[in-house]
C-alpha cells in the first residue's frame, strides 16, 4: 500500500511539474466550449429574412411582422420579384426568403387551400439552412394556425403539421456539443494523457526499473490512473460549471447519475489508455492512436459534427462499440430531457460492460516483461 | 550457490539472434565483467537475467532463484542500472531515491549507510532535478537508486559508456568499495580497458561468448606473440609490417602498434629486418605481453590472415 | 593569420549561458591536413566550442574562421564547407545504402553524375557493392559508421568534425576506422575528432585538453606525455582533467 502511495505521489508530481500540460488540459474544455458555443455555432440566431411578394397584402403584412418580432428572426428587406432572391443570396444580404404566392391573403382564408408560399434556404451551408428554413416554416404554420382559430365558425385543419422541437425549442446547439465536448475532452484526457505517461517511462526506461522492483504491475496501472481520474473530475465539474452558467444549458436530471455516468465513461477511457500504451512503442504512436483512432470517431460520432442519425448503416453498427457515443446518448438524456436512471439503464449497463472487459483487458495485457 | 548461473540461454529477434547459447557462471561477492561492443548482445543478456524478458530456450538462476518461475523472487533481490540514464527526470535527488527505495519497501533512512559513500557526493544536490544533474552525478544517483534496498547482485549496463577516462576510473574505485560489502557485480562495458578491473569476464562478440575467464586466464591464453613496433611514421609502417610473412595481424594501440605473430613462422629480428627492407630502419620493436583488447580481436577471429 | 595555412582559427572565444560561461575565451589554430584531437571531461564545454565551429551557434565573443569563413557572420558557408559526423547513426535506418548516399548527395547540391561517380567510389572503397540495396539499419555498427563517415564526405570538405566517432565500436573495427580517418588526412581533408578513447588520442597530429572551459593544453601527444612525465595520453589526460574544479554541467 506504501508503494502505492509513493506512486500515486511520484504521478502527481509528474503533472505538476510539467505546467504546460497541467495548463492545456484545464484550459481545453474552456475553449472547447467557447468554441463551439460561439464560433461554430449552428443555432438559428439572428436570421436575415428576406420577403418576396405582395407587400399590400394583409396576410403577408401580418406574417412579416410575425417574423421580424420573433426573436431569433430579423426582416432583411423585401423584394418584388423571386427572381433577385438568388442575387441576394450571393450577396449574402439574407439566409432565407419567404416567397408569398398572388392572392396570399385571400387564398390563406378561402377553403380552397390554394395558398402557396414557399421557403428558400442558402444551401451553401446546409445545417443551417435546414435549420432556418425549418424554424421560419414554424413561425408561418403558427401563423395559419391563428387563421383557423379565428375562423372559428369555419374550423378546419391545419394544412401541414406543426413543427416543435421538445427540449430545446430554440435549437441550441450547445444542448449538443456540451455532452459531445464532454466525452471528447474526458477520452482525450483519459486515454491519451494515461497512454502518453505509461509509454514515456518505456521511452526513458524507468519501465524497465518499475518492472524489475517486486511492486506488482497493477499497481503500477493503478498508481498512474488515479491524477487522470482526478484530473477528469475537475474538467468534468468545469465543463458543467461553464455550460450551465454560461451556455444556459439546463441540467434536468440527477447529478449523481450524470457524474456516475462520467466515472464509467472514464474507467472505460482509462483502460483503453492502457490498452494504447501496451501496443505502442513510442510516445508519438500513443499520440497518433489516441488521436486519430479515438477522438476521431469520438468527433463524429458525438453528434457535435454530424447527427448520428443521417449515418450510413454500416457506420451506425460502428457507432456502437465506440463507448463516447453512450456516454453522449446519457449525458443529453440526463441533462437535457432529465431522465433518471430507468432512460439511461441500457446506455449505463452498454457502457459498464465495455469498462469490465477493457479493463480487464488492459491489466491482463500489462506484462510483467518487457515483451 | 554461485550468485548467478544461466546455462545455454539463446534470444531472437524475428530472424536476428541477439544471444546464442550463452552459458556463464558468476560467483557471489566477484566483479564479473560482460566485455563487447555495441550490437553484441550484452543488453538482451542483462534483461533476460533481470527476468525483463524470456529466453527463447535455456535456464538459470540468480542466487537460487530461477530466471523464469522465480522472477519474483528474483526481483526482491537485485538492483538493476539500466544502459541509459533511467530515473524520473522532473523529480529531484532525493524524491528519486525516496520513490526507489518504497518501491522496495525499504526507506533511504534505513539503508543510509549502504549507499553514504556515493550518496554523500550528490547529497548537495539533494533538491536538484535529475535532469538537471550533470552525467557523473546521474551515474552516482542511478548507482545510488540501484543500491538503496541492498541488493545481493548488481547489475550495470554499460554504466561508463560515453563517460571520460577521469570520470571512469573513479567509477570503477566505486565498485571495488561495493564488492568489499559483499555485493555480487555484473557489469557489462564496451571499453577494454576497464577489464583488467574486474575479478573474472567473458569476451562477448556477435551475440557468443568468445573467451571467459579471468584477465590473466584470458591473457594466458592468447596463441602468439605480440611485439610492439614503432617507427618515424607509422601508418606508412603499418601497412608495410601487415605485408611481412609470419605476421598474423597488425593494429595501431596507442603510439605504438602491435605485431602478433607465429613464433614458429618468424622472430623479433626478421620482422625488423623486413621492415628495414620496406624502407623501416629506425623502428623499434618491443615484445609485451597481451591485452584484453589484443586477446578480444584474436578470439573474435576477424583477422588478416597472410 | 594565414587562412592558407590554417583550416580553423580561433581567437579568444567565449560562450556564455546566462551567467554560466561554457567556453571561456580559447584560442587556437588547426592547421590544414591536421588529425586534430578535441579532449575533455564530460562537461568541460567541448561540446559548445564544437557547435559554434560547425556553425550551430554563434559565439558570445571572440573571432574565428573555419574553412575560412568568419563563425560569426559566414554561418551558412561554414555548414557548406565543413562535414559532421556524430556517434549516434545519422543515416536513414529505412533508407537503402545507395539511397542515402543520394540522399545527402543532393542536399549537398551534387548533380546526378556526381552523386553516380561519388557512390561507386564510396561502395568500392568501404566494400559494400552487396550491401547497395540493403537498408542502412540492417548494416553492422562498424559498417555504418564507415558509411556516415563517408557521406559526410560526400561533398568534399575541408574539415570534417568527427564527434566520438567510435563509441561502442569493437577493437578492430575502431582501428579500421581510424586508417580510414588516415587515408581521408592524407587527401589533405583536416580532421577534427572528439573521443574517450585515449589511446586513439595518440593518433593524433595534435591533442588538445579543455578543462573548465579553457584549453588546458595542446600539443603533439609526444611532447605532452613528456612535459607531463606520463607513459601514455591516458596518464596526460588523468593529469590535466583531474585538475578540474567546476562541477560538469548537461
Amino acid at each position: 500500500m506504501k508503494e502505492f502511495l509513493a506512486s500515486v505521489k511520484k504521478e502527481f508530481r509528474h503533472i505538476f511539474r510539467d505546467r504546460r500540460t497541467v495548463l492545456i488540459v484545464m484550459i481545453m474544455p474552456v475553449i472547447q466550449i467557447i468554441l463551439f458555443g460561439f464560433a461554430v455555432s449552428t443555432e438559428v440566431n439572428r436570421v436575415r429574412v428576406m420577403v418576396c411578394g405582395d407587400m399590400s397584402d394583409i396576410s403577408v403584412m401580418r406574417i412579416t411582422d410575425r417574423i421580424d418580432n420573433n426573436r431569433y428572426l430579423e426582416i432583411a428587406g423585401t423584394l418584388s420579384n423571386p427572381g433577385e432572391i438568388e442575387d441576394v443570396f450571393r450577396r449574402n444580404e439574407a439566409d432565407v426568403a419567404v416567397c408569398f404566392g398572388m392572392d396570399f391573403g385571400r387564398e390563406s382564408v378561402s377553403p380552397s387551400g390554394n395558398a402557396r408560399v414557399r421557403i428558400i434556404g442558402d444551401g451553401s451551408d446546409p445545417n443551417t439552412a435546414r435549420m432556418t428554413v425549418s424554424y421560419v416554416a414554424g413561425v408561418i404554420q403558427q401563423e395559419q394556425q391563428d387563421i383557423s382559430t379565428s375562423l372559428a365558425g369555419e374550423k378546419r385543419p391545419s394544412m401541414a403539421p406543426v413543427v416543435q422541437l421538445m427540449y430545446n425549442p430554440a435549437m441550441k446547439s450547445s444542448y449538443n456539443f456540451v455532452p459531445g465536448v464532454m466525452g471528447l475532452i474526458l477520452m482525450l484526457i483519459c486515454s491519451m494523457m494515461t497512454a502518453v505517461s505509461i509509454v514515456r517511462e518505456k521511452e526513458t526506461g524507468t519501465l524497465e526499473l518499475l518492472l524489475v522492483s517486486p511492486v506488482k504491475p497493477v499497481w503500477v496501472i493503478l498508481s498512474k490512473l488515479m491524477p487522470y481520474l482526478v484530473l477528469s473530475a475537475v474538467n468534468f465539474a468545469s465543463i458543467l460549471l461553464l455550460s450551465h452558467y454560461v451556455m444556459e444549458v439546463p441540467v434536468k436530471g440527477s447529478l449523481i447519475l450524470l457524474s456516475a455516468a462520467a466515472l464509467v465513461f472514464v474507467i472505460t477511457s482509462l483502460a483503453i489508455g492502457i490498452l494504447v500504451s501496451v501496443i505502442s512503442s513510442s510516445q508519438r504512436t500513443a499520440m497518433l492512436i489516441c488521436g486519430m483512432g479515438l477522438t476521431m470517431p469520438t468527433m463524429i460520432f458525438s453528434g457535435i459534427i454530424f447527427p448520428c442519425e443521417s449515418m450510413p448503416e454500416v457506420l451506425q453498427w460502428f457507432s456502437d462499440i465506440i463507448p463516447a457515443k453512450w456516454f453522449i446518448i446519457m449525458v443529453k438524456k440526463i441533462m437535457i430531457q432529465g431522465g433518471g436512471l430507468a432512460a439511461v439503464a441500457r446506455e449505463m449497463s452498454i457502457l459498464t460492460g465495455m469498462a469490465v472487459v477493457l479493463l480487464a483487458a488492459s491489466i491482463r495485457s500489462f506484462r510483467t516483461r518487457l515483451q | 550457490m554461485a550468485a548467478i548461473e544461466i546455462r545455454n540461454i539463446s534470444k531472437s529477434y524475428r530472424d536476428i539472434r541477439a544471444v546464442q547459447d550463452i552459458s556463464l557462471k558468476v560467483d557471489e561477492g566477484e566483479i564479473f565483467g560482460l566485455i563487447g561492443p555495441d550490437g553484441a548482445g550484452k543488453t538482451t543478456l542483462f534483461r533476460i537475467m533481470t527476468t525483463l524478458m524470456l529466453a527463447d530456450s535455456g535456464s538459470g538462476e540468480i542466487c537460487g532463484h530461477d530466471i523464469v518461475r522465480d522472477y519474483y523472487g528474483i526481483r526482491k533481490i537485485i538492483g538493476y542500472m539500466p544502459g541509459k540514464f533511467s530515473l524520473y527526470q522532473d523529480l529531484s535527488v532525493r524524491e528519486n531515491l525516496e520513490f526507489f527505495a518504497t518501491l522496495f519497501g525499504t526507506t533511504i533512512k534505513d539503508n543510509y549507510d549502504n549507499i553514504k559513500e556515493i550518496y554523500s557526493q550528490i547529497e548537495p544536490f539533494r533538491d536538484r532535478r535529475a535532469g538537471k544533474l550533470s552525467g557523473g552525478m546521474k551515474q552516482k544517483l542511478a548507482l545510488c537508486c540501484a543500491l538503496v534496498h541492498r541488493p545481493s547482485v548488481l547489475f550495470l549496463d554499460e554504466p561508463t559508456t560515453g563517460v571520460d577516462a577521469v570520470s571512469r576510473k573513479d567509477f570503477w574505485t566505486m565498485l571495488r568499495r561495493i564488492r568489499s560489502s559483499g555485493v555480487t557485480i555484473f557489469v557489462s562495458t564496451p571499453y577494454m580497458d576497464e577489464a583488467a578491473l574486474c575479478d573474472r569476464l567473458a569476451l562477448i562478440q556477435n551475440g557468443g561468448i568468445i573467451g571467459s575467464g579471468t584477465p590473466e586466464e584470458i591473457v594466458s591464453a592468447y596463441p602468439y606473440r605480440i611485439l610492439a613496433v614503432k617507427g618515424p611514421s607509422m601508418y606508412p609502417l603499418l601497412k608495410a609490417l601487415r605485408k611481412i610473412d609470419g605476421t598474423v595481424s597488425c593494429f595501431s594501440f596507442g603510439d605504438c602498434h602491435h605485431v602478433a605473430y607465429d613464433p614458429a613462422r618468424t622472430c623479433r629480428e626478421a620482422i625488423l629486418g623486413k621492415a628495414a627492407e620496406e624502407g623501416f630502419a629506425d623502428c623499434s620493436a618491443e615484445e609485451i605481453s597481451p591485452g584484453i583488447e589484443d586477446c578480444f580481436m584474436q578470439l573474435s577471429g576477424k583477422w588478416i590472415l597472410n | 593569420m594565414d587562412t592558407e595555412l590554417n583550416a580553423i582559427e580561433i581567437r579568444n572565444l567565449t560562450k556564455r549561458f546566462g551567467n554560466f560561461t561554457a567556453v571561456d575565451n580559447i584560442s587556437f589554430n588547426v592547421r590544414n591536413g591536421e588529425i586534430f584531437g578535441f579532449l575533455g571531461a564530460n562537461g568541460a564545454g567541448k561540446t559548445t566550442a564544437m557547435r559554434i565551429l560547425c556553425g550551430l551557434s554563434r559565439p558570445s565573443e571572440g573571432e574565428g574562421t573555419v574553412a575560412g569563413y568568419d563563425i560569426r557572420n559566414e554561418q551558412e558557408k561554414i555548414k557548406r564547407n565543413i562535414g559532421y559526423m556524430s556517434q549516434k547513426f545519422s543515416l536513414y535506418p529505412d533508407l537503402t545504402v545507395g539511397e542515402n548516399i543520394r540522399l545527402f548527395g543532393g542536399i549537398y547540391g551534387l548533380n546526378d553524375r556526381q552523386i553516380r561517380e561519388k557512390t561507386e567510389e564510396m561502395l568500392s572503397m568501404l566494400d559494400l557493392r552487396q550491401e547497395r540495396d540493403k537498408y542502412a539499419g540492417s548494416l553492422p555498427l562498424g559498417w555504418k559508421q564507415k558509411l556516415s563517415f563517408c557521406i559526410a564526405l560526400i561533398h568534399d570538405p575541408r574539415i570534417i568534425f568527427l564527434d566520438e566517432p567510435t563509441g561502442g565500436v569493437d577493437p578492430e573495427t575502431r582501428r579500421r576506422f581510424w586508417e580510414l580517418i588516415y587515408d581521408t588526412a592524407e587527401k589533405g581533408t583536416t580532421i577534427f575528432v572528439t573521443t574517450h578513447y585515449m589511446d586513439e588520442a595518440e593518433y593524433c597530429d595534435r591533442v588538445s585538453v579543455m578543462v573548465d572551459g579553457k584549453i588546458a593544453a595542446l600539443d603533439s601527444p609526444e611532447n605532452l606525455k613528456t612535459r607531463f612525465s606520463a607513459r601514455n595520453m591516458d596518464e596526460v589526460f588523468r593529469i590535466i582533467a583531474g585538475r578540474a574544479e567546476r562541477e560538469e554541467r548537461p
